[in-house]
């Protein structure tokens, strides 16, 4: 254990000069041998996206797979809020080093502040390629673009569309990915699920993918496979990920010898509409911008059925405005989280199932007037109407956090390379850049990062060394015998004679994670959780009941294999939630806080990223440790008092 | 609110492109009305599994209204009867207790069936690779600021923008013509100084593999604006007109 060290290559020099001496020293592939080189791109979201068209504008060959029957229907096309930028265009003292510095805090100090700088300085990059691209940002009345100040930070630095950010963002790689396969630089494959990677002596070379359609498992080769897969949120099957959301690809590359970073990291979002009954197949967020004006409370009284219009004021709890008093209903994600959790738990819940707290814009319509609140918010409140039928102008929404991001994901190095050579990771699916916990409008921004601005130069620094080597086929026996654990799988899946739906054991194992592995913590339920996930597997393999036919349309089947998938990363983020004996970001430790309830970090013990590497079926995984050095930030305990 | 429905479902059935579908009658008990109706689908088909029966084929992913992956048309009117909403954000509470609702695919020669009530949409891909794009590589694009635009003009092109591309127009449309879908994207470009250098051979290249892809002409009937869940305008359609007959008398 511990003895393998991850290096994780951060180049020398001082903070601010290392991206920029570190890529202009980098290794160049010439023209004439990118036009030699395939790169494999799994996931088509922001990062895929982007990282796909920039490579093929290089002039490698890219083959982009995507399990949807479009690029342009990835999940990143539902973040509303906005990406952030240190432009400073608002003039109020914005900069790369702030940007930095606020990310690396808000990730509660377990992120590489390489990596982090590098992030916070392509940052306007980013925005510049997207206009130039027809991103309908919005703008000012002079024509200049707008900002607004989001996720609880002092300046103005986040670019939005109204509350379509990712949709345009996304729209606007999937347009350069559009234009690429028109050049024929990009072979694109829709509806297609990539099952496993095929490692050639120990370097990733190539995948198995499923066409999803005729169900014919197909091998590609190349030179180097780019995972941009988003992320695992649907390990706890409510959540607000779409349903095709997966961790399947991540997790073939953890079984190939990928190690898998801080698993542990999960984001709760305080502001979704809650679950209203069995049936529900995911919850829908809604903008924390909303906590801008509106109220957050429960009823003083336990098990109050009243209606809220009933409830008098004096008999009305505004938990967060109690708890902390500077920040009030603008704490940080984590923290407002926890809070209503806290008090649903406690018996203070609002409405039938007891697991909501209102959310209530009475005050903000008194004082700003209606038509002022309808203009800033009245999308999101057309939204709630729709799907709850209730009136939130009227009476106050009712909210409940869910599960919306994952921080962890594969370990990569500063080149974004994980630990088998050859295998990449962009984006949401790496662990990169967020830490413990993820600031609001910075998931658009790594993901654009990475894809644009980051791999198409760092993943030269593996292909500049594979010019010579001959370009792998897939006659090769690695992928006829990778092909047939494929196969093996699909027909295990498929002749299991069980009476148990896919959903049904999808639900059970959603229920196990967020109740010991959600908001909060403790040993004795990640003990206990482990050992029902470990049954929860045999119970899988032995029951589950997937009908249907390999050769076809299979939704079940898909579904299936996916799940089997998140039942096993469930058992390693029981491992990491209980290595990490400390409480910090989204994960919160109930032995380690302060008497008044906040969240005590270790970094004396903790200040590392956890790296799990798989070390065979039904043993427990080895831990490595990448010790984080902070040369430039102090880490501090976060207040919100 | 919290009564429950009981509901009949005409579902249509199709094993694949090649076979002919039909369809088939499902009573589906205890409805709550709190559902979407994509959940209806969900409860029905833990059912069908249960029984051994094959579970309905239908496309979905976000669940949100943003995705454009639900396609379905529902009692005749694509997405079902909510204006300004996907079949994903329909809920229940639509629907009356007794209620026998008929569900389909769009149906369009360009979007062949592939089960059920999956269709190939991949033809709308092809009208974007065909020039629903600015040309501009990564990295080489000015300040952001150094392109001001008029606020108006801004609007106006996220409002076309906002196209989530589920092809509801076309399904709506009795010519299944694409037209809503391409003249979207070709009004957001339009609207922006970054669309001007590329726009004439982005029109014809997108309305050529329009006709191309064998979707219909329009008639200005509207009916693609009245069910587009984005409330795209129709407006763009008659932008497109205008831009595509400029570039051909260029």
């Amino acid at each position: 254990m511990n003895s393998k060290i991850l290096d994780s290559k951060i180049p020398s020099g001082s903070l601010e000069r290392k991206w920029t001496d570190y890529r202009s020293s980098l290794p160049l592939v010439s023209p004439a041998n990118k036009q030699k080189q395939n790169v494999i791109m799994i996931g088509t979201g922001l990062a895929g996206a982007s990282a796909a068209a920039s490579l093929a504008e290089m002039g490698y060959n890219v083959k982009a797979f995507c399990f949807q029957d479009s690029p342009r229907r990835a999940h990143s096309i539902a973040a509303q809020g906005g990406i952030n930028a240190a432009k400073n265009y608002q003039n109020d003292g914005d900069s790369i080093y702030r940007l930095f510095y606020d990310t690396i805090k808000g990730g509660d100090y377990r992120s590489r502040e390489a990596n982090v700088y590098r992030l916070a300085e392509v940052s306007g990059n980013i925005i510049d390629q997207c206009v130039a691209q027809g991103v309908p940002f919005a703008r000012e009345y002079g024509g200049t673009l707008d900002n607004r100040s989001f996720g609880g930070v002092q300046v103005s630095r986040t670019f939005y569309a109204r509350g379509q950010t990712g949709q345009q963002l996304l729209l606007g790689a999937y347009s350069a990915l559009s234009r690429q396969i028109n050049t024929g630089k990009v072979e694109m494959f829709t509806k297609h699920e990539m099952v496993d990677i095929v490692l050639v002596d120990g370097h990733a070379k190539g995948i198995i993918a499923r066409n999803l359609v005729t169900g014919e498992l197909e091998k590609h080769a190349a030179s180097a496979v780019v995972l941009a897969t988003g992320g695992y949120s649907n390990v706890y099957y409510l959540s607000t990920n779409a349903m095709g959301s997966n961790v399947t690809a991540a997790w073939k590359a953890y079984k190939r010898g990928a190690m898998f970073s801080n698993p542990c990291f999960t984001q709760i979002h305080p502001t979704c509409i809650p679950v209203s009954g069995e049936y529900q197949s995911k919850l829908t967020l809604m903008s924390e911008s909303l906590r801008n004006d509106g109220r957050i409370w429960v009823s003083k009284n336990k098990g109050d059925s009243r209606s809220p219009d009933q409830i008098p004021e004096e008999e009305r709890d505004y938990y967060l405005e109690r708890r902390y008093p500077a920040f009030g209903n603008l704490v940080p994600r984590d923290i407002a989280s926890r809070a209503a959790k806290e008090r649903c738990d406690a018996g203070y819940g609002a409405g039938e199932t007891g697991q909501s707290v209102y959310l209530d814009f009475k005050d903000a319509i008194d004082t700003m007037g209606q038509d002022t609140v309808s203009a800033r918010y009245g999308n999101l409140f057309e939204m709630y109407g729709k799907i709850t039928g209730e009136n939130p102008y009227k009476s106050p929404m009712r909210i409940y956090p869910a599960v919306h991001y994952t921080m962890g994901g594969l370990w990569v190095d500063y080149n974004l390379m994980t630990t088998v050579p050859g295998l990449f990771s962009i984006g949401e699916s790496n662990f990169s850049d967020h830490g413990a916990n993820r600031l609001g409008a910075s998931a658009l921004m790594q993901g654009l990062a990475d894809g644009y601005f980051v791999l198409p130069y760092t993943i030269g620094t593996y292909l500049s060394k594979e010019i010579n080597s001959d370009m792998v086929s897939t006659e090769d026996s690695a992928f006829d015998s990778t092909l047939k654990e494929s196969e093996e799988t699909i027909e295990k899946l498929l002749s299991n004679q069980g009476n148990r739906t896919v959903e049904s054991l999808h639900k059970e194992l959603g229920l196990i994670m967020w109740n010991n592995c959600g908001m909060s913590r403790n040993q004795e339920d990640l003990d206990k959780a482990l050992k029902e996930v470990d049954e929860l597997k045999k119970t899988f393999w032995s029951d589950v009941k997937v009908p249907g036919r390999s050769d076809s349309i299979n939704k079940e089947l898909e579904k299936a294999w996916r799940v089997s998938d998140f039942i096993e990363l469930g058992e390693v983020m029981m491992h990491d939630a209980s290595d990490r004996k400390e409480s910090c970001g989204a994960h919160f430790r109930e032995e380690y806080q302060t008497e008044d309830g906040e969240a005590l970090r270790n970094d004396e013990e903790y200040n590392y990223v956890s790296s799990w590497e798989y070390a065979g079926e039904n043993v427990p995984p080895n831990l490595h440790k990448e010790i984080l050095n902070f040369e430039t930030v102090t880490p501090t305990q976060r207040s919100y008092k | 609110m919290s009564e429950k429905l009981n509901l009949t479902l005409k579902v249509w059935r199709q094993e694949d492109t090649n076979q002919s579908g039909n369809f088939v009658t499902y009573p589906v008990a205890d409805v709550n009305p709190h559902m979407s109706f994509l959940e209806l689908l969900d409860v029905l088909n833990e059912k069908l599994i249960k029984e051994g029966d094959d579970p309905i084929a239908f496309e979905h992913d976000c669940r949100e209204g943003i995705c454009g992956s639900c396609a379905m048309s529902i009692n005749g009117e694509a997405h079902g009867p909510v204006k300004s909403t996907t079949a994903c954000q329909l809920h229940m509470f639509n629907f009356k207790d007794g209620d026998t609702i008929t569900v389909e695919p769009w149906r369009a020669n360009s979007f062949p069936i592939l089960k059920d009530l999956v269709t190939d949409r991949s033809a709308f891909d092809r009208i974007m690779q065909a020039g629903g794009y600015v040309s501009v590589n990564t990295g080489s694009a000015p300040d952001g600021n150094a392109i001001p635009i008029e606020k108006d003009k801004a609007i106006e092109a996220f409002n076309a923008a906002a196209c989530i591309g589920c092809g509801a127009c076309v399904s709506s449309c009795k010519n299944s013509s694409a037209s809503l879908f391409v003249s979207a994207k070709l009004a957001q470009y339009s609207a922006l100084p970054q669309g001007k250098p590329e726009q004439k051979q982005r029109v014809l290249g997108m309305v050529n593999k329009m006709d191309e892809e064998g979707f219909g002409h329009c008639t200005n009937t509207g009916a693609c604006e009245a069910t587009c869940p984005k409330d795209i305008s129709v407006k763009n359609i008659g932008i497109m007109n205008r831009e595509y007959l400029k570039a051909l008398v260029d």
